[in-house]
């Protein structure tokens, strides 16, 4: 059966979305939250635990003093204040990845909150996003389902699970609700998770890989009648796992949900979950006792209460975060804000920096990324950085041609050799032979067969008319196979009409 | 008369259906008997609260942790896991290293 919904443009006419985001960062220490078994992607199943990360009886956490570190400079980052001191809880649930039968979190003393994060969009506007909380908690186990269809859990037989993710540190990061976003509401949430992401990164606190589950997000969405109205009731769409998902999800619920109230039903209070595949969201659990978490101290740890002193130290150290350092490189690369725009967009700006660092001049790094290669990625539906091409190699292109060795025509075969991995761009013009032709030898029997072959051009050029002369080259290129330097073969010809 | 039943004449103010809802959360299985044991104890202790909560005690600072410590950190610093064979050694039933836990039924 087909959800109702209305058409987009029609649900945020007459409806207000109100958005609440929650997204889950595991963070890039080298061991657990609370327990020293080491973290690192791939492992073998089971191989990365302790008694502690197994729940085994008797076994004591302690905590991981880098995570509460990295915690503090994302509270900072997002403009927190930071916790003079806090606690962890115990949430109590039943479920096999959860194997102690309680995740360690924070409830009632979170390490950071009362913040915000400017969020700009594609056009540029700035859109304000207060934060409600972030704090510190672990994650669970992983479950694979086995029988039943396509691995869901749904008629699945049994069940296996590995506890190698259980107690990696996470942060979770909870918005109040995003009230203004209007029409708007899909961008914002798209551009709120992945302005989060790149902050990790230049925190360095994680590597903050979608595609490894790094990132995560919950996403409520409710609607009510006017911007004045009370709150609407929620749903909450959980793990959604890309930028483009989480738009299609708030945007899909936004449809749904006007489809509810415009037939005189209740949006239900629910948990949802997004189906990828074609950007629906169905309803998983209905809230109810069973989230009842019966959160209590977790006594077996103590407050972590951060010393003023602790925090400065940590707040002098952050690095310079991606909205400040897109400015800079806006006023060192001296593009326009247009330009910068569609770099930023295209999630251009980290390869065009390192390719710039590695010699190329910024307007040729853009033209390479946001040109030629832009094209490939996009054939091949891939991202920018999936292509397998590094920033030194673009910026080795780039100074072979500066250098004249080769043409840009050229420069396009030499990248096919370097995509298909040939090696760096100078082994792919020597194993191709695709080097520009400089010896004027071989350029002057090609011109000298093209001059033959085209008497009445030869006239018109020698009568001053110069602008035949383009078919000559053309010829030329040809016969070179495209391997000719255009201006050399223009001087000889020149020379050789005399 | 026990000490239960003297407890329970007292009328508790906690429910049965509340000590079998909290019971049941906590996966406890407990007879009707025990419901009724036990909602008599836990009224004590109820009742125990209640009476500190008559106090004033606006001059007492909040107690977040029993112990008088905070901030016991840990470096970042890897220690040998468990070996498989151990970890596994506890689990009713495995396979490819992982543990086999019986059909989970609600939701992922």
């Amino acid at each position: 059966m087909a959800t109702k919904l209305v058409a987009y443009d029609d649900a945020v006419k007459r409806y207000d979305p109100v958005l609440g985001i929650e997204v889950h960062v595991e963070l890039g220490t080298k061991t657990k939250m609370f327990c020293a078994a080491e973290v690192s992607f791939g492992a073998d199943p089971n191989t990365q635990t302790t008694p502690v990360s197994l729940g085994l009886p008797g076994a004591l956490p302690v905590v991981n003093g880098k995570g509460v570190e990295y915690a503090i400079r994302i509270g900072l980052a997002l403009n927190c204040s930071i916790a003079e001191t806090c606690r962890f809880a115990r949430k109590n649930y039943f479920y096999p990845d959860v194997p102690k039968n309680f995740q360690t979190s924070q409830y009632d003393e979170p390490i950071a909150y009362d913040g915000w994060l400017d969020v700009e969009l594609e056009d540029g506007e700035i859109f304000r996003v207060e934060i409600e909380r972030a704090h510190m908690e672990e994650d669970a186990g992983k479950n694979t389902h086995v029988g039943g269809a396509d691995g869901r859990i749904q008629g699945a037989d049994y069940s296996l699970v590995d506890y190698n993710r259980a107690g990696i540190p996470l942060v979770e990061i909870v918005t109040k609700p995003i009230e203004g976003a209007g029409d708007r509401a899909p961008e914002v949430a798209r551009k709120y998770v992945e302005t989060l992401r790149d902050i990790f990164r230049a925190l360095d606190v994680s590597e903050a890989r979608m595609e490894r589950g790094n990132v995560r997000a919950d996403v409520n969405v409710s609607l009510r009648p006017t911007p004045q109205s009370p709150l609407g009731t929620r749903t909450e769409t959980k793990n959604v796992n890309s930028f483009r998902s989480v738009e299609r999800a708030v945007r899909f619920e936004i449809g749904r949900q006007a489809a509810v109230l415009d037939a005189g039903e209740k949006v239900v209070q629910e948990t949802r979950h997004f189906h990828e595949e074609d950007g629906t969201t169905s309803a998983g659990r209905i809230k109810s006792d069973a989230d009842d978490y019966r959160y209590f101290p977790e006594p077996d740890l103590v407050p972590v209460a951060p010393s003023r002193a602790w925090v400065e130290e940590i707040r002098a150290a952050l690095p310079e975060l991606p909205a400040a350092r897109r400015r800079r490189l806006l006023g060192e690369w001296g593009f326009t804000d247009v330009e910068m725009r569609d770099v930023i967009n295209a999630g251009a700006i980290d390869l065009i920096e390192a390719t710039v660092a590695a010699g190329a001049t910024p307007a040729g790094a853009r033209k390479w990324w946001m040109g030629e290669l832009a094209r490939r990625a996009n054939a091949d539906e891939v991202s920018l950085e999936a292509l397998s091409v590094t920033p030194a190699q673009i910026a080795s292109l780039e100074s072979l041609i500066a250098d004249g060795k080769i043409n840009d025509k050229l420069a396009r075969q030499v990248l096919d050799g370097v995509l298909a991995g040939e090696g760096d761009p100078a082994e792919v013009v020597a194993d191709r032979g695709l080097e520009v032709v400089s010896d004027d030898g071989p350029l002057l029997a090609a011109i000298d067969a093209a001059l033959t072959a085209q008497p009445d051009i030869v006239e018109k050029i020698r009568s001053g008319n110069l602008g035949p002369i383009g078919a000559i080259i053309g010829s030329v290129m040809k016969a070179t196979k495209g391997q000719a330097d255009a201006k050399r073969v223009r001087e000889l010809v020149l020379e050789r009409i005399g | 008369m026990s000490a239960g039943a003297t407890t329970l004449a007292r009328m508790s103010t906690l429910s049965r259906d509340e000590v079998a809802r909290v019971a049941a959360l906590a996966r406890i299985d407990l007879s009707d008997a025990e419901v009724d044991r036990l909602a008599g104890e836990l009224d004590v202790i109820v009742e125990s609260i209640a009476r500190v909560n008559t106090l004033d005690l606006a001059d007492v600072p909040a107690t977040s942790h029993p112990l008088p410590m905070t901030n016991v950190f840990r470096d970042d610093v890897p220690t040998p896991p468990l070996p498989v064979a151990a970890v596994l050694a506890a689990a009713p039933a495995s396979e490819d290293g992982k543990f086999a836990v019986p059909q989970i039924l609600g939701e992922e």
